[in-house]
Order: C-alpha cells, then sequence, then structure tokens
C-alpha cells in the first residue's frame, strides 16, 4: 500500500478522519408522524400537527424506518440493539418547531460494524463503524427572501435521517471519498437510502485532525454538511493543509465546528468549541424504549439482496474479473444485475469488458443511463456469445453494437441482415491469401528474406479483402502455413 | 325541576333517560349556575352556545333510544385539553387566543358517548402550580369559605375543575394530574378526583407538562359518577404511544364490590412531623371505616418516600424544560416582535410565561445541563426506580394504601406564593404515584373544625383503579359527606 503520509516543511504528517454520514431514510412517512416525506413539494405542503409541534400533540414511531436501520445494520455487518431509546437533542431555532431533536443518543439502534471500502488501486481496506442511530430532520431556513424576514418550510421537519458514524479509521480524502462511496452504494443496494446527494438526500460531516506518525491523536475540526465527494475531499485536504501550516507555525488547532464554502473550496469557523450547545440530552418521555423482536431481524436479515461486498467477491473469484472492473460493475445494483443477466451462459471477462468499455462509453457519450439504453443486458449477452462463437470477429462487434446501441435490435439478426457473419471457411480464406500473396510478390519476397514485421501487413490485407469478415485465428494460421511453409 | 344541580351524574342520566328532565334544561341550569359563581373564576371560557346545541343533540339521541355513558351530561373541561374551535391556553398568555383545529383524544371520547361541553376551566399555568394561583386569568376560587370569609385556593393545579364541581357550576370535570394536580384539589374542594394508572388515558391532544408523568382524569361529586366519567374518557389510543392496551375494568361493577378481605396498606413514612392533627384524625377514621367493612389493615413500610418531592421537582422540570421549548413565538400563540431570533425568543418568553413556569424552565434546564445531569436527573431517576419498588414491594402484600389526600385543608389564596418551597409540600402524598405510574383516588371524607373540607387517598396497583372505586365507595359510604360549599350556585355569594 502506498503511504498516505502528508509532507510538511518540518516533516511527514499523518492525517486521521472519521465520518457523520446523515441518510435520509427511504419511507413514504415521517419518522414520528404520518406525513409525506417526499421530495420537492411546494412549501409546507407535508406538515403534519406533529411536525409543527401543535401543543399536545405526540411522536409515533414509523416501524418501516425502524425496519429500514435495521436492514441498513445489518448490511454494515454491525450488532443491531433489540433494545434502543430516543433522546431530545434541545436547542431552539425556527426551524425546530419542537424545541428539540428527537436523535438516539446513549442507546442507539445499531452498534459497531465494519464497511470495507475499495481504493482506485485495486486495493481493498475495513473503515470501523461506530454506530447508526435514527433522527429527525430538521425543516429548511430561507433568509435570502425577504430583506428582514426568514422563510421557514417544515416539508423536511421530521423526516427521517440515519446518522452512520465512522470509528476515525480513514487516512487520506481519497479513502473518506471512498468510504462515502461505498456507503452510497451498500444503501442504494439495501433500498435504504437513495443517496442522491444533490437532493440532500446523503450528506457529512467529517471530522479531520492531523498528527505525526505514531503519536497522539491531534484536535480534530468538524465541517459540516457537505453534499458531494468532490466538496468532501476539497474541504479535507483543505483543512490537512491549514492544519498542518497551523501546528508548523507553533499554532495549535481548535476544536471547532466549520463550514465549507462550495466557491472557494476553503472552510471557515461556524462555531468555537466556547460556543458550543449545551443540547441536554434527555431520553424522550413521549417515547417508549425501542424494543426489536430478534425474530424480526433474523427475518429482515434473511430478506437482504446480496451486497457489494459479496457479488465483487464473485466476480473477482469465480468469474475471474479484475478488481478494477468488478468494483466498476458492483458501485451501482442496476448495473451489477444487469452484469449478472448479461453474462449468465457468456464469457464472464468478455462481458465485463463489454461493459465497462463499449457500453459505458456509449452511455457517457450519449448521456443515457442503463434504464433508458436501448441494448438489454440479454442482448449485449448475445452479442459476446456471437463473438465467442467466432460468429463475428470483435471488430465486427463494435458495427454491430453500433447499431443495437441506435436501434436496439439483436445482434444475431443485424450480423444475418447486413451479412457481417464471419468467414471461417478454409478454402475461403486461403483463396483470398493466395491472391494477397499473387498481387504483392515483392513484399512476399522481402518478408521470407526475414523481414518479419510484414506479417501483420499480409493479415491486413487479407482481412480488407475479406471486408472485415475473415476469422482473423484461421488468416493466421493459413498465413504461416503458406508464406513460411 | 328545581334542585337540578344536586343530582349527581348517574341520577341525572336516569332523569335524562326517563325524560323528567331535558339534556337541553340540565345544560340551561348549569350554564346559569356558573354565570351565578362567576365571581369563583372557575371558567375561562363557558360555551354556552355550543352546549345547548351539544344538549339538543344530545336529547335528540335520548328520543331515538341512542343514547351514550355520559348523554346529555354537563361537563366542563380543563383548559389543559385542546378542543376543536375552541381557545386552549393552558391558562397561560403565550397561548392567549390560541384555537386548535384539534379535540384531546379524551375530550373527544367524552362528546362521542354524549356529554355536553360548557367550557374550559381555570388552572394553574401549563398546571404548574398547587393553589391554581399562577393561572393567567388569575386564581380560581374554592367555593368552600371559612368563617372569616376570606377567599380559599381551590388547590391545584385542575383548581377550576374542583371547584366547578363543587360549586354546582359542571355536574362533572376532566383535570390532569402531574403531582397531584387532581387528587390535591378534589380533597381541598370536597369532591372525588381520579389519577388512572399512567397510560390508561390518552395525553393526545392534552398540553403536555412532564410527559412521564400527566395523566389525565375524571372529577365528580361522588364515586359512582366517577366511575362514570372514567369509563368513558379511559382508553388505548395508538396515537399515544405511551398508553397502555390493557382493558379497562367494570367500574361500575366494583362499585358495589365492598372491601371484604381486602388487605389496606397504611404506611409508616406518611405520618410527617407536625402534621394537622385534624388530617392525622380523619386517616384515622378512614382506618377505621375500611376496618368495620371487613378489610384487614397492613403496616406498610414506603422507605424511599421522603426522596419522592426533591426527585419529582427534577423530573417534572426537566420534562417541562423541553416540552415547553415549543412555544417559541414562531408558529403560534404570543410572539413579541424584535431585531433577532435570539430577542424575539427571550422577549416571547419572558411576557408569555409566568413567574412559575419560567421557575421551573430553569429549574428543568439546569439539571438537564452538561454537568448536572448525573447528579441531578440521572439520580432522580434512579429514586424514582426506587420509589417504584417500594410500592411493587408493598403491593405484593396488600390490595390498596391508603393515606390522607394533603397535608392540609385548603388555604387562603395568596398566603404562601412568596414561599415557592412550602407550596411544593402540598404534594408530598400525592407525588409518589406519579412517580410509580399508580392510580389514586382522593375521596371526601370529613369536614374540620374550620368548615372545609379533608380527603383520604387510596392507592392501587397499576391498572386495579377497580379496586379504588371499591374500597372509595366504602369510604364514600361510611363518611356520608356532604358536599355543601357555602359558595355553590344558589348558595351565598
Amino acid at each position: 500500500m502506498t503511504s498516505n503520509l502528508v509532507s510538511g516543511a518540518t516533516g511527514d504528517w499523518e492525517v486521521v478522519i472519521g465520518l457523520e454520514v446523515h441518510a435520509q431514510v427511504s419511507s413514504n412517512a415521517k419518522l414520528f408522524s404520518g406525513a409525506s416525506a417526499t421530495f420537492g413539494a411546494d412549501p409546507n405542503q407535508n406538515v403534519s400537527l406533529v411536525d409543527a409541534a401543535m401543543p399536545g400533540m405526540l411522536p409515533v414511531i414509523n416501524h418501516e424506518c425502524v425496519r429500514q436501520a435495521v436492514r441498513t445494520g445489518l448490511g454494515l455487518n454491525a450488532e443491531i440493539n433489540l433494545v434502543s431509546v430516543f433522546d431530545r437533542k434541545n436547542y431552539f431555532y425556527a426551524d425546530l418547531p419542537q424545541g428539540y431533536q428527537i436523535s438516539q443518543f446513549k442507546q442507539p439502534i445499531v452498534g459497531e460494524g465494519t464497511l470495507r471500502i475499495d481504493l482506485p488501486d485495486g486495493s481493498s481496506r475495513n473503515i470501523g463503524i461506530e454506530r447508526l442511530h435514527l433522527e429527525q430532520d430538521a425543516g429548511k431556513s430561507m433568509h435570502d427572501q425577504h430583506p428582514s424576514k426568514s422563510y421557514i418550510d417544515l416539508n423536511r421537519t421530521g423526516v427521517a435521517l440515519m446518522e452512520i458514524v465512522s470509528r476515525p479509521d480513514m487516512r487520506s480524502s481519497i479513502e473518506a471519498a471512498a468510504y462515502v462511496r461505498k456507503l452510497r452504494s451498500i444503501l442504494r443496494y439495501l433500498g435504504t437510502c437513495d443517496g442522491n446527494m444533490e437532493e440532500g438526500s446523503l450528506r457529512a460531516d467529517v471530522n479531520v485532525s492531523v498528527r505525526r506518525p505514531g503519536e497522539a491523536l491531534g484536535t480534530r475540526t468538524e465541517t459540516k454538511n457537505l453534499n458531494s465527494l468532490r466538496f468532501i475531499q476539497q474541504a479535507i485536504d483543505f483543512e490537512v493543509t491549514r492544519q498542518i501550516e497551523i501546528i508548523e507555525d507553533g499554532g495549535e488547532i481548535d476544536q471547532e465546528t466549520r463550514l465549507f464554502d462550495t466557491t472557494t473550496g476553503a472552510t471557515r469557523t461556524m462555531r468555537s468549541k466556547e460556543d458550543a450547545h449545551d443540547y441536554r440530552y434527555f431520553p424522550d418521555p413521549d417515547l417508549l424504549p425501542l424494543v426489536i423482536p430478534k425474530d424480526e431481524v433474523n427475518e429482515l436479515a434473511a430478506a437482504l439482496p446480496e451486497l457489494p461486498d459479496q457479488i465483487k467477491d464473485r466476480l473477482t473469484g469465480d468469474y475471474g474479473l479484475s478488481a478494477y472492473d468488478a468494483a466498476v460493475i458492483i458501485e451501482e445494483r442496476e448495473t451489477a444485475l444487469f452484469y449478472e443477466v448479461a453474462s449468465a451462459g457468456h464469457d464472464r471477462k468478455l462481458v465485463a469488458n463489454w461493459m465497462t468499455v463499449e457500453l459505458f462509453g456509449a452511455l457517457n457519450k450519449s448521456g443515457q443511463t442503463l434504464a433508458d439504453c436501448n441494448i438489454t443486458p440479454e442482448r449485449l449477452g448475445g452479442l459476446v456469445g456471437l463473438i465467442s462463437d467466432g460468429t463475428i470477429s470483435g471488430k465486427i462487434a463494435k458495427d454491430v453494437f453500433a447499431v443495437m446501441f441506435e436501434t436496439g435490435g439483436d445482434a444475431a439478426s443485424i450480423v444475418e441482415e447486413k451479412g457481417l457473419k464471419q468467414v471461417s471457411d478454409s478454402g475461403a480464406i486461403a483463396a483470398l491469401i493466395d491472391a494477397v500473396i499473387a498481387e504483392n510478390e515483392d513484399k512476399v519476397a522481402e518478408y521470407r528474406a526475414g523481414k518479419d514485421k510484414l506479417f501483420g501487413f499480409f493479415v491486413g490485407q487479407v482481412m480488407k479483402q475479406s471486408g472485415g469478415q475473415a476469422n482473423p485465428g484461421m488468416v493466421n494460421q493459413i498465413l504461416h502455413t503458406k508464406l513460411d511453409g | 325541576m328545581a334542585d337540578m344541580l344536586e343530582l349527581g351524574a348517574v341520577e341525572a342520566r336516569s332523569a335524562l333517560d326517563t325524560r323528567e328532565i331535558s339534556a337541553v334544561e340540565l345544560t340551561s341550569a348549569y350554564i346559569a349556575a356558573a354565570e351565578d359563581t362567576v365571581g369563583l373564576n372557575n371558567y375561562v371560557a363557558l360555551t354556552a352556545e355550543h352546549a345547548l346545541e351539544m344538549a339538543a343533540a344530545s336529547d335528540a339521541r335520548i328520543a331515538k333510544g341512542e343514547a351514550g355513558l355520559l348523554e346529555g351530561v354537563p361537563i366542563g373541561v380543563k383548559d389543559l385539553f385542546c378542543t376543536a374551535g375552541y381557545t386552549s391556553t393552558a391558562c397561560s398568555k403565550i397561548l392567549a387566543g390560541f384555537t386548535p383545529t384539534y379535540e384531546s383524544t379524551v375530550t373527544a371520547n367524552l362528546w362521542r358517548e354524549g356529554g355536553v361541553m360548557l367550557g374550559k376551566l381555570n388552572c394553574d399555568e401549563f398546571a404548574m402550580g398547587s393553589a391554581n394561583e399562577t393561572s393567567a386569568y388569575g386564581p380560581a376560587i374554592n367555593p368552600w369559605q371559612t368563617a372569616d370569609g376570606a377567599d380559599l385556593v381551590p388547590g391545584g393545579s385542575s383548581g377550576g375543575s374542583a371547584a366547578a364541581v363543587a360549586a354546582r357550576s359542571a355536574l362533572l370535570a376532566t383535570g390532569t394530574d402531574t403531582g397531584g394536580s387532581i387528587r390535591q384539589p378534589a380533597a381541598f374542594c370536597g369532591v372525588v378526583g381520579l389519577k388512572p394508572t399512567y397510560g390508561r388515558c390518552s395525553r393526545w391532544g392534552i398540553v403536555a407538562f412532564a410527559s412521564s408523568l400527566d395523566q389525565a382524569g375524571p372529577f365528580s361529586r361522588n364515586v359512582a359518577d366517577n366511575a362514570l366519567l372514567m369509563q368513558a374518557m379511559a382508553g388505548f389510543d395508538p396515537k399515544d404511544s405511551t398508553s397502555a392496551d390493557v382493558p379497562l375494568q367494570d367500574l361500575s361493577a366494583a362499585l358495589t364490590r365492598g372491601v371484604g378481605g381486602m388487605k389496606i396498606g397504611i404506611p409508616a413514612e406518611y405520618v410527617l412531623d407536625g402534621m394537622d392533627p385534624e388530617v392525622v384524625t380523619i386517616w384515622q377514621q378512614g382506618q377505621d371505616w375500611l376496618r368495620a367493612a371487613g378489610a384487614e389493615l397492613v403496616d406498610i413500610s414506603l422507605p424511599h418516600t421522603k426522596y419522592a418531592l426533591p426527585a419529582y421537582y427534577i423530573i417534572a422540570p426537566a420534562e417541562a424544560s423541553s416540552n415547553l421549548a415549543r412555544y417559541d413565538g414562531v408558529r403560534y400563540g404570543k410572539r413579541v416582535e424584535a431585531e433577532s431570533l435570539d430577542e424575539m425568543y427571550a422577549l416571547t418568553r419572558a411576557e408569555g410565561f409566568g413567574e412559575e413556569v419560567q421557575r421551573r424552565i430553569m429549574i428543568g434546564t439546569y439539571v438537564l445541563s452538561a454537568g448536572y445531569y448525573d447528579a441531578y436527573y440521572l439520580k432522580a431517576q434512579r429514586v424514582r426506580r426506587l420509589i417504584r419498588n417500594d410500592f411493587e414491594t408493598a403491593f405484593e402484600n396488600v390490595d390498596a394504601i391508603l393515606t390522607p389526600a394533603t397535608p392540609s385543608a385548603a388555604f387562603p389564596v395568596g398566603r404562601k406564593v412568596d414561599d415557592p418551597v412550602t407550596n411544593f409540600l402540598n404534594d408530598v402524598f400525592t407525588v409518589p404515584a406519579n412517580l410509580a405510574g399508580l392510580p389514586g383516588m382522593a375521596v371526601p371524607a370529613g369536614i374540620n373544625g374550620d368548615s372545609l373540607p379533608l380527603g383520604l387517598q387510596l392507592l392501587a396497583r397499576p391498572f386495579d383503579e377497580a379496586t379504588l372505586y371499591a374500597a372509595g365507595q366504602v369510604l364514600e359510604d361510611a363518611a356520608g359527606f356532604v358536599a355543601n360549599p357555602p359558595r355553590r350556585a344558589g348558595g351565598v355569594s
């Protein structure tokens, strides 16, 4: 593994990163009210009496959100706490109607787990998960709509979030990005969070500190609310540079909460430790402890879909794919499913190549997604099948693929219609070769005199004569016989 | 019928069913009584027009033979309950004019059973108080009076409820009890008050004071009426996560059960130094009555009783400090405009909350603060568990516990407000039941030398309200208490 150390003016520094990811639970209704949790409604349309904290209103847990949290915990190989407790986190803000957020403080629903991250060099590493707890989201304050007033939208108020807290196990912004990418992938496989970072369904707070290798942890800062992988990396890189500079200049890091400026890529102080809220956590007396029957956990575990790590192990093991190809294929569940169907009964590696190179390339170019693409997984498999059984060459396959991508037809019909079938008749190929030899007697002489490189020229000529349809393997073989023989 | 106001609820129900009286007549009499006793300041809103409409609808249902349990019975509602379309303020300035669009589960249960809403009754602000003196509407006055003619407190926090039932301006009333807020005013006003087991009555739609302690309950002039109201108001409610799905016993059937063979505990720790000798006497009297009726009296110990009050005055304010955070001037209720959000909060809450509420918010905020949480809140929760264990142990040997309801009779308005700690002592006998979640009933037992009522308290196992009604009926029969406060409707003014 390559070193993650960062060089400063006075020596090397180790970066220590922990992440708190807020993932919106995929659920029709909010965590404690029956109001809709869908994104994009007009302001204050998805607000119940409970969300608006009207007098005498009481929270009632949405069990689907609980099941989603358990599924996520299982997906993170984590301990499921059969008894957990909801606490109140008290603070005043205009978009927090209750004056407290219902969260889980001392007894979260999910305890310790692990997440395997896949790094760009193909290596993997385990990152510790400290806990996952359920909590309510706050509303949205808009300060730019009126010269002297703020507008409040309570649609998001009370929507269920999972806060997933990692151990401070990451050592670079690349690892942090890999962690979020993998977490997002698992959540999407599980269907417990749509992972949509632009809509705010997934956002991260990053805790960053630096230290001399082997020394005790340095003072950390927390940068809040980062909603893209790029911002996460930028914020971490900025913090690392800033902290090293301060310490090397003889200064000290303030333990504080910071904000990331998306336009400058810099972080700045939001509030210092002295200004930190005293949230006065205590168990919410409106809710009994959350008890999950062991049987329910077992049922949820049994119904869990196959997850990226399992698929990756199968792809790199049984199917013999490279770690890179496997990682690309499994990042999205839809892609992995596409691949499974496309490669069933065909050359797994060849299908992986065609997917990652040709198909993804074409999709990128056209701006389409797998879902709205003309090529079905079965038909991609069919195309690869024609290559494997020698019906068409790889080169011809690219032309067939282009037609398929355009029209959606199946490879065999296209090959049939356009007469692209590979010529594997040795007599026909031999005839073509004889003609080429006859037309190029001087080159044949040069070749036979030792200019081996000319072999490629003859192959090219034969293929050209055949309109690309001659079986290249046979062309090679017969050419050798005729020239060298 | 000239003495319509003297009918109990059970009696009135039968007079309504036999068409001896109509619901409109009965309701009109109560509206007149409420107007007659307006000087007692028991009502903060009289909903006369609505009451007469409901009464007319009751008469129609009675005519069709579709009468509910409470059909045509006029009921006053503590202002802590949200009533759709009618102001519900918890007697606080911060909720001045607040009119909910929704009906609390408990009151909805009453109207479903044909009850007639007379109006909203005075209480301590956010139910914080034991004398009904913290109300933004001014103190409610007890219809009982001593010879000197001074205004007496009705107790609190459900002071208006107890006083109105005693003063004949409501036949029945709802209250809530967080540390004694039903039982103590019932005792001060000479009426019957029940705090049900925690979880019996839904808290949905009731302005929260301390969620783990709050429980709605009935007021009436006799035990049988109380059973009738309780039967209607209780029930499992999926909208309240702490509501208990435990079937309610047949409370009316319990009234005739008696106490023969029942074991009744007398806790040693409820004998306080310097307790009013008349309270001691009435307690002894109560024990004699129960023994005479066939109960076996058993000396018991509830060793952690003395820690109940301090634990309560940590837990209740802690929960209140958080429950009352929603009254922030942003969405409803009072708002004092200001330059910044923080300033708006500060001014709104300083003007909107009274002194006692502010005191408890401050205490609650303090005991939950970092560095103090373990020493106060957590320790209080441990004490609470010990108190619950005390009762569990006691109830292994006894079926009910008999104690005085209050350490004294009603006191004059204004007497103790300068000393909040003394006021807290009013709850000394009632608070443990809230901490343990037990049902408790206050039954009037006699009149002291100053002509003021004194009450006894019965406690039972969780969800065993029936035993309270059985023993309560025995006490009522033996005491022969006649609730005739001088300042009742039609009485002296």
